[in-house]
């Protein structure tokens, strides 16, 4: 055997067997989640969104809307949070989310003020954060409310701090509007994209006015 | 919809063994066909994947790809085909790019033995270690080094003959 001209180097069998693979890969992978939803074996479909904001995350379970991941948001995360809480048969399907998708465009564009969007409320915690939760889905464009505001809708007026920190919690920011809640004093108070992410949705609805 | 402890999201095991599964499928059945044994062995994952053993993911998601590889060999002995000659071994790519070289390996590749080639492809196209080939295919980190030695023997028998000629 010749070690040169007749052999055949493991690198060259790599080579050959491996080619293109990661493209080949990728397109293959893109028709699992197609065929895991005719199967019946997805339990939650999520795609990205973009906005002026960077790129966002949208998920999606049979019932409706469960989470929404802010902009420029570490999507790992947002996958951790859909397989933890929901379970871990979570695929990207952007098909499933068209109309989320649409919607989310619209409002940003500004063409939209209101979401007609079903929702999971599976992650949104039971009791007085849930409730807390609910109060603010009912918050429409452009107006606002404080936390002390919200936490009496809630049940409980004094409970304004626990009422930030269950806006806090929110599973689904934008759709259900925890920017329209603000510390009293017309003080904007914090917000899970950041309080820059904050003014700019509430100058975008014309709350505020911008500089 | 049922709660499945501790694991990755499925998108990300996706992600992280599509390639190495694609291409150990295109050395086992030829690349034809290896997008379906693609499509149903991540659709068999889904379907197990309470069952999967956290630590050694890629020897899992192999074995399951192994046994689609199987049944794709015994559906298509059984299935008669309009045809003389039956296509015994995954048939190499169409000549498409591809050097008259590469079209030697994988021929020589579809020519090996199932156990050959499964050791082959789990160790050249999937890039498996030997400790994680041997758990796919359920035997010695050994055996399995056994096995990929004696492919490469192989292999190189075959295309020193061809050259032979």
């Amino acid at each position: 055997m010749s070690a040169q001209h007749g052999d055949i180097g493991i690198a060259r069998i790599k080579d050959v067997l491996r080619g293109d693979g990661e493209d080949r890969a990728a397109a293959a992978a893109a028709r699992v989640a197609e065929l895991a939803e005719r199967e019946q074996l997805l339990d939650v479909a999520y795609a990205s969104y973009d906005s002026p904001l960077g790129t966002g995350y949208v998920a999606a379970t049979e019932r409706g809307i469960v989470a929404v991941a802010l902009p420029n948001r570490d999507p790992d995360e947002f996958l951790e949070k859909l397989a933890d809480g929901i379970s871990p048969r979570v695929l990207e399907l952007p098909a499933r989310l068209d109309q989320a998708r649409r919607e989310l465009d619209q409002y940003f564009a500004g063409s939209r003020r209101r979401f007609e969007l079903d929702l999971d409320w599976t992650l949104v915690p039971p009791g007085f954060y849930g409730r807390v939760l609910r109060a603010t889905a009912k918050l429409p464009f452009g107006a606002t409310k404080t936390y002390a505001e919200v936490a009496g809708e809630a049940g409980n007026a004094r409970a304004y701090r626990a009422a930030g920190t269950a806006l806090g919690t929110n599973p689904i920011p934008l759709v259900v509007p925890c920017h329209r809640v603000l510390r009293s004093g017309g003080v904007l108070g914090n917000y899970g994209g950041g309080p820059e992410m904050k003014r700019f949705l509430l100058e975008h609805e014309g709350v505020i006015r911008g500089d | 919809m049922s709660a499945i402890a501790a694991r990755p999201p499925f998108q990300r095991f996706l992600d992280e063994h599509r390639a190495p599964v694609l291409g150990f499928l295109r050395a086992m059945v030829g690349p034809n066909d290896a997008e379906d044994c693609f499509q149903e062995t991540f659709i068999a994952a889904l379907r197990a994947y309470e069952e999967m053993d956290g630590r050694h993911p890629r020897a899992w998601v192999m074995t399951i790809a192994r046994r689609k590889a199987i049944d794709h060999h015994r559906a298509r002995a059984r299935r008669p085909e309009p045809r003389d000659e039956l296509p015994e071994h995954p048939a190499p790519p169409a000549s498409g790019g591809l050097g008259e070289l590469d079209g030697e390996v994988w021929a020589a590749v579809a020519a090996l033995s199932d156990v050959q080639r499964s050791a082959i492809a789990l160790r050249y196209a999937a890039d498996l270690s030997y400790r994680e080939i041997g758990e796919a295919l359920d035997c010695s980190e050994a055996a399995a080094r056994r096995r990929v030695a004696d492919g490469v023997a192989a292999l190189r028998g075959m295309i020193d003959r061809e050259e032979a000629r």
